[in-house]
């Protein structure tokens, strides 16, 4: 039932999509080395129409999204003179990355109902469903996070870093920062006129660590007594290496 | 020159971590304190998330604290039989302190607690020795007057006797193997080597010598904090090698420094400089708690360590 409902819905959809996005992203791996230092990708594309071009002005919105984790804020307030952590909220999806790169300010080029409806600006990327309400003003608390993360470049607002040129091709360059975290990124792209979203076309970037620091995570996770022993056995050789080679110096 | 760390996941510079490996490795081998005090807050300033630096600075006390004990023992400044009583102690003491650690988790408010417990250690410790070191020193100063001799009190006197030749005492096993839980508590909650506590405990609980705490407690913290590091990897997966490394590249070379340095100063001048260098971070310490934070909101992981 549900299955004819969605197959409905798609008849019915395609005809009315007179613009297509066609994008392609400078990286679809970004491989963390010991000596990772952030990186840049270029996302660029066009727009395909087989209709004469609509009316109105048209808008590009690019947003990258790292894997969510839910996540404790806590709040500290004064208690008997000393800052204590008072109370806290569990906001169960957080996206550990968060960029928006678009063609004007969000608030111009996109209604609150596509927002809503695409959860493309910050503030709706961190919205959660189940917030425990344990406190009064869970949205002072979802927008902590977004300070936090604004503050170490995790969360990226960039209104204006979308190029079009001509209503057709379109680019764009989200940096990512070097305190990543592994997982599958996803690139959204979205096309908006007068607020609504006429297009979008989404694609996965593979983050992932490789080499030696793959071998050292899988070592600690999987055979975590070896992992442990080997670096006291690493700390301890060096530790005596060292004395040695003073001894040598000395003598 | 910037290097991800695998366990912790984020990019730090490599001189830094060196660097402040070599510093806090100097400190460690004047004073024979494994550093941890210091260079556990330092990881977290740097933006080491908490979980894995005090796993890992575990790792790194192992390193500069063995080749602190090795130029001791060259020196034989090292108590083997008090260290292994200590030791045991000790041992239990950590195993003690990781289940009382787990429950106060539970029931929240550990990061206060962890603060609130530097806070007082160092408050007390600093200022006794503080105090006590410039007394010393008035004294040394009073031409002919005698040097007071360690007395014995009564919980040297308690049962099953022992003697400790290199420290040149006879006294009951209890107060050591007491003073060894106690470190290995604390060492566990707060996330150290202990040996801020340990080293004063020594002076003036047991009486030992000046010369002989130093390799001593060096002995004992190698093993307790061997022990805490596979406790962490084991449990937690939060030791990162990478970081340890680098860390120890820098605290190895430093504490050989350190304990050249630490041979050539008097024993008051020593532990007034420790006293002033605890008394710092207790001040500091004392200062994020009552001062307003600029942030008054932090993140951590949902459910996590």
């Amino acid at each position: 039932m549900f299955l004819r409902f969605l197959l409905l819905c798609l008849i019915f959809a395609l005809p009315a999509r007179a613009e297509e996005v066609v994008a392609g992203l400078s990286q679809n791996r970004v491989s963390i080395t010991a000596n990772f230092d952030g990186s840049e990708i270029l996302i660029f594309g066009a727009v395909k129409r087989e209709a004469p071009l609509p009316e109105g002005p048209l808008d590009v919105i690019v947003a990258v999204t790292g894997p969510s984790q839910p996540v404790t804020v806590r709040r500290k307030d004064r208690r008997y003179g000393i800052w204590v952590n008072v109370d806290s909220v569990i906001i169960d999806q957080a996206p550990s990355f968060y960029a928006v790169s678009s063609t004007g300010p969000l608030s111009e080029i996109l209604s609150d109902v596509s927002d809503l409806e695409h959860r493309i600006s910050v503030e709706r990327a961190v919205q959660s469903v189940g917030t425990a309400f344990a406190t009064d003003n869970p949205q002072d608390f979802s927008d902590a996070i977004i300070r936090i993360r604004t503050d170490k470049d995790l969360y990226q607002l960039i209104e204006g870093g979308v190029e079009l040129s001509q209503d057709t091709l379109f680019s764009t360059s989200i940096d990512l920062p070097a305190n990543l975290i592994e997982g599958d990124y996803t690139a959204r792209i979205y096309l908006a006129r007068e607020g609504e979203v006429v297009a979008s076309y989404d694609t996965v970037i593979d983050v992932s660590k490789v080499g030696l620091e793959r071998w050292i995570y899988n070592l600690a996770h999987e055979r975590p007594l070896i992992y442990g022993l080997l670096s006291l056995f690493i700390a301890i050789a060096a530790g005596w290496g060292a004395s040695a080679v003073f001894r040598l110096i000395k003598s | 020159m910037q290097i991800y760390l695998p366990i912790a996941e984020v990019s730090v510079n490599a001189f830094l971590l060196l660097g402040l490996g070599g510093l806090v490795g100097i400190l460690s081998g004047m004073f024979g304190v494994g550093g941890g005090f210091l260079m556990t807050p330092l990881l977290f300033f740097i933006g080491i998330p908490p979980a894995v630096a005090v796993a890992t600075e575990a790792n790194q006390i192992v390193a500069s604290s063995f080749s602190g004990v090795l130029a001791h023992l060259k020196r034989k400044t090292v108590d083997l039989r008090m260290g292994t009583v200590l030791l045991i102690g000790g041992l239990i003491g950590a195993a003690l302190g990781v289940q009382l650690f787990n429950m106060l988790k539970s029931a929240g408010q550990v990061d206060l607690l962890v603060k609130l417990c530097y806070v007082v250690f160092l408050g007390i410790i600093g200022g006794l020795m503080f105090f006590e070191s410039l007394k010393a020193i008035r004294r040394s100063k009073v031409p002919g007057a005698l040097p007071t001799r360690k007395k014995h009190n009564w919980i040297h006197n308690l049962p099953v006797k022992m003697k400790f030749r290199t420290s040149g005492l006879y006294i009951s096993v209890f107060p050591p193997l007491i003073v060894g839980v106690f470190v290995g508590i604390l060492a566990a909650i707060m996330g150290v080597g202990g040996g801020f506590i340990l080293v004063p405990a020594m002076i003036y609980l047991l009486g030992m010598p000046t010369k002989v705490v130093i390799g001593t407690s060096l002995f004992q913290i190698i093993f307790v904090t061997a022990f805490t590091t596979l406790l962490h990897a084991t449990t937690n997966y939060t030791v990162d090698m990478a970081l340890a490394v680098l860390l120890l590249v820098g605290g190895v070379v430093g504490a050989q420094i350190g304990t050249r340095i630490g041979a050539k100063l008097k024993a008051e001048q020593l532990r007034i400089l420790l006293a002033m260098m605890v008394l710092a971070v207790c001040g500091k310490l004392a200062l994020d708690l009552l001062l307003q934070p600029s942030e008054l909101y932090s993140l951590g992981a949902a459910g996590g360590h």
